[in-house]
């Protein structure tokens, strides 16, 4: 009998070793053999610890488990019986590109992954030019998923064309975000998809270095991944001859140190160094001059694990998914108050009134959902009357907010909106490099207007107006620059809440 | 963790390790942060004349980010996820029982040495909100009574 159980940290923080040792004991207890096999999440992160017993006719899950379920799992009729895992649903609705083994395989078994069509990216670009590397690449309509989505092959084809005696692929794996977790996902559940998109960054752009800076938050991911480097190398797939291509390419984790500012690329850049995480002014682009002077890809890590799909099943392939210039998939992660709440890969273009009832099945508290905030603690806060937009950067964008690195927060009615707002201020304040005034101090002034607007002075109102247009205007990276976005989205959408009428709000 | 009094040699030996690495400041740092649970006072000459900084220098570096540390922290030390997704499910009080019952506020450890508690934004389990971390332990649908368990279980 075979056992899959997830090792990804969120069915760990669920229970998910109290219910492997329970399987040790019940298997010991009725003299079976069970083989127990670890996996990533399939991102149904509700129904962890799901677990999946392997049958003829596939794999069965049963979830949420707890050591207490773990007997029946031995005999018939089990009430957390869910059925095939591949006939969910979540599962069957989703196009499963960028996480395809996610959840499938064994994360460190490198068979596994080249058994489910891993390094067949890798092994296509090694026959190609750098310039059809790239060419490839900007084929797919790739954008950047850490945020700013920037067409990917346009920032590689500028590191690709700099001379330079090194050049270096970093991965931006900071994932700071609240209500994000998919390059936690894929660094426990999928690593070597990662490291193969890398590699390919590396052979189209001439480098021979890669870093991945990885927050300190995420030890698992630090483990899985530095384990997963290593076996890469053993295997011929990192070091002096990539697969026998004749490049070398080879990459290391570097941990971060609890900044959210170190998200920013050339703050990562400074701390990636070993100086203080300031944001620097650009240009020069990191591209041109990133990590120790030299042309530098900075990236994040979905838009890096989504290549080796990219180069797998064709450019066009992925650009056949999506909408308008949004092409391929996003990962959205549904987070907060929410029923379902986990990882669903799909194209763009669903609306987030979709993906917040129907995937989402609404609050976990059964209230009505009062708002979702997209793109982080800089994105802003869009209302149920929004609820058509179409997932994708242009169309959110018309709404004055973001999609950022596609995770949603839900709240549902109880939330304090201008509790919220004093929040995003407070966080900035925290978290800014202080290189700029508008940031370091607006910020700290923002706190201050919004205690008293809660104190019921509604004169401050226009003077958080200024001071959100201030910060906007004023600042030199997105984070003093956005975070107007949640504070100012609040403030419109639900103007009582800070004592004003609504037209004054507008 | 080793004795929290090391020794020149200690330290040396623990930044030599790193010295093959590009940019080897944060790597040292949390080096002599993970084998003694802070970076001590006298560590941060020895980092400066090998990485040929000021003693200013590295100090602005280890200040600058949240993780590094002056002092040892608690015997355990919770840390609470206060961003955005965990507020949405309770996070705020959640925090606010955690520090009442322990009689201290954010950063603060217990007059015991036993317990401190930080504040942190995001643990990637956002969608099993809220979230906590004691130890290495992470907590998903975390509320008061199971982190009060949790730390009554631990010495
Ligand atoms: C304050 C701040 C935090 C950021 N945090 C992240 C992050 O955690 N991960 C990420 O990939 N990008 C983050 N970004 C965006 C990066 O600066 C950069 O645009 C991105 O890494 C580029 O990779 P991409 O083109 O693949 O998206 C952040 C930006 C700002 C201003
Ligand atoms: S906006 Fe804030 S975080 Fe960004 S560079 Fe300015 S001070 Fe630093
Ligand atoms: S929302 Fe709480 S840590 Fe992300
Ligand atoms: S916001 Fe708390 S874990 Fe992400």
């Amino acid at each position: 009998m075979k056992i899959w159980v997830p090792m990804d940290s969120a069915a760990k923080a669920l229970g998910a070793e109290a219910v492997v040792a329970a399987i040790r004991a019940e298997a010991d207890k009725r003299g079976i053999e069970v083989e127990i096999a670890r996996n990533g999440s399939r991102g149904m992160i509700w129904l962890e610890p799901l677990v999946e017993v392997e049958t003829p006719e596939g794999r069965m899950a049963f979830g949420p488990m707890t050591p207490a379920d773990v007997s029946a799992l031995f005999e018939d009729g089990h009430e957390k019986a869910l059925g095939l895992t591949d006939e969910l649903d979540w599962m069957k609705r989703q196009t499963r590109l960028t996480f395809a083994r996610c959840g499938l395989t064994d994360p460190l078994s490198l068979e596994q992954y080249e058994a489910h069509g891993g390094l067949a990216g890798l092994r296509r670009a090694i026959g190609m030019t750098a310039e059809a590397i790239i060419d490839e690449v900007k084929l797919s309509g790739l954008r950047g998923r850490g945020g700013a989505g920037f067409p990917t092959g346009i920032k590689w084809d500028t590191v690709r064309m700099a001379h330079a005696d090194r050049k270096y692929i970093v991965c931006n794996a900071d994932e700071g975000d609240s209500g994000t977790f998919a390059d936690r996902m894929i660094m426990e559940g999928d690593p070597f998809c990662l490291i193969e998109g890398m590699a390919i960054a590396g052979l189209g752009c001439h480098a021979e270095k890669g870093f991945v800076y990885l927050r300190s938050e995420y030890p698992d991911a630090i483990a899985v991944l530095s384990r997963a480097i290593e076996i890469a190398r053993a295997a011929g797939v990192l070091g002096a001859d990539v697969l026998g291509s004749g490049h070398a390419f080879d990459m290391e984790v570097r941990v971060g140190a609890g900044a959210y500012v170190c998200g920013e690329e050339t703050s990562l850049l400074n701390s990636l160094e070993g100086k203080r995480g300031v944001v620097r002014a650009k240009p020069p682009l990191p591209a041109l001059e990133g990590a120790f002077g030299k042309p530098t890809v900075v990236n994040n890590v979905i838009s890096l694990a989504t290549v080796p799909v990219i180069f797998e099943k064709g450019a066009e392939h992925y650009a056949n998914f999506g909408l308008g210039r949004s092409k391929g998939t996003i990962p959205l992660q549904i987070a907060g108050n929410v029923r379902h709440g986990g990882l669903f890969e799909t194209a763009f273009g669903m609306s987030l009134g979709q993906i917040v009832e129907d995937l989402g099945g609404g609050t976990a508290s059964g209230r009505a959902v009062k708002a979702v905030q997209v793109g982080g603690p800089l994105g802003a806060y869009l209302s149920p009357d929004q609820f058509d937009t179409p997932f994708g950067y242009e169309e959110f964008d018309g709404q004055g907010a973001l999609i950022g690195h596609a995770g949603l927060v839900v709240f549902d009615d109880s939330a304090d909106m201008l509790g919220m707002a004093r929040f995003a201020m407070e966080f900035c304040a925290v978290e800014s490099c202080g290189k700029c005034t508008p940031c370091r101090i607006g910020a700290v002034r923002g706190v201050e207007t919004l205690d008293r607007i809660a104190a019921g002075d509604a004169e401050a109102i226009p003077l958080l107006i200024d001071l959100c247009e201030t910060m906007q205007d004023g600042s030199l990276c997105a984070l003093g620059g956005f975070t107007p976005y949640p504070v100012m989205s609040a403030l419109r959408l639900f103007p009582e809440e800070f004592g004003a009428v609504r037209e004054a709000a507008e | 963790m080793r004795h929290s009094h090391p020794t020149s040699e200690d330290l040396q030996a623990l930044i030599d390790a790193q010295m093959p690495l590009e940019g080897p400041l944060l790597p040292i740092l949390h080096a002599i942060q993970e084998a003694y649970g802070h970076v001590p006072e006298a560590a941060l000459p020895l980092i400066a004349e090998t990485l040929n900084l000021t003693q200013a220098e590295v100090h602005g570096v280890m200040s600058f980010y949240h993780d590094f540390r002056k002092a040892p922290a608690g015997r355990h030390v919770v840390k609470i996820c206060r961003a955005e997704a965990c507020q949405s499910m309770g996070a705020g009080a959640l925090s606010d029982a955690v520090l009442e019952k322990l009689g201290i506020g954010w950063g603060g450890t217990t007059a015991d040495g036993r317990v401190t508690v930080e504040a942190v934004y995001c643990l990637g389990l956002c969608a099993c909100a809220p979230a906590a971390m004691i130890g290495d332990r992470l907590i998903g649908r975390a509320d008061a009574a199971r982190i009060d368990a949790e730390l009554e279980g631990a010495a």
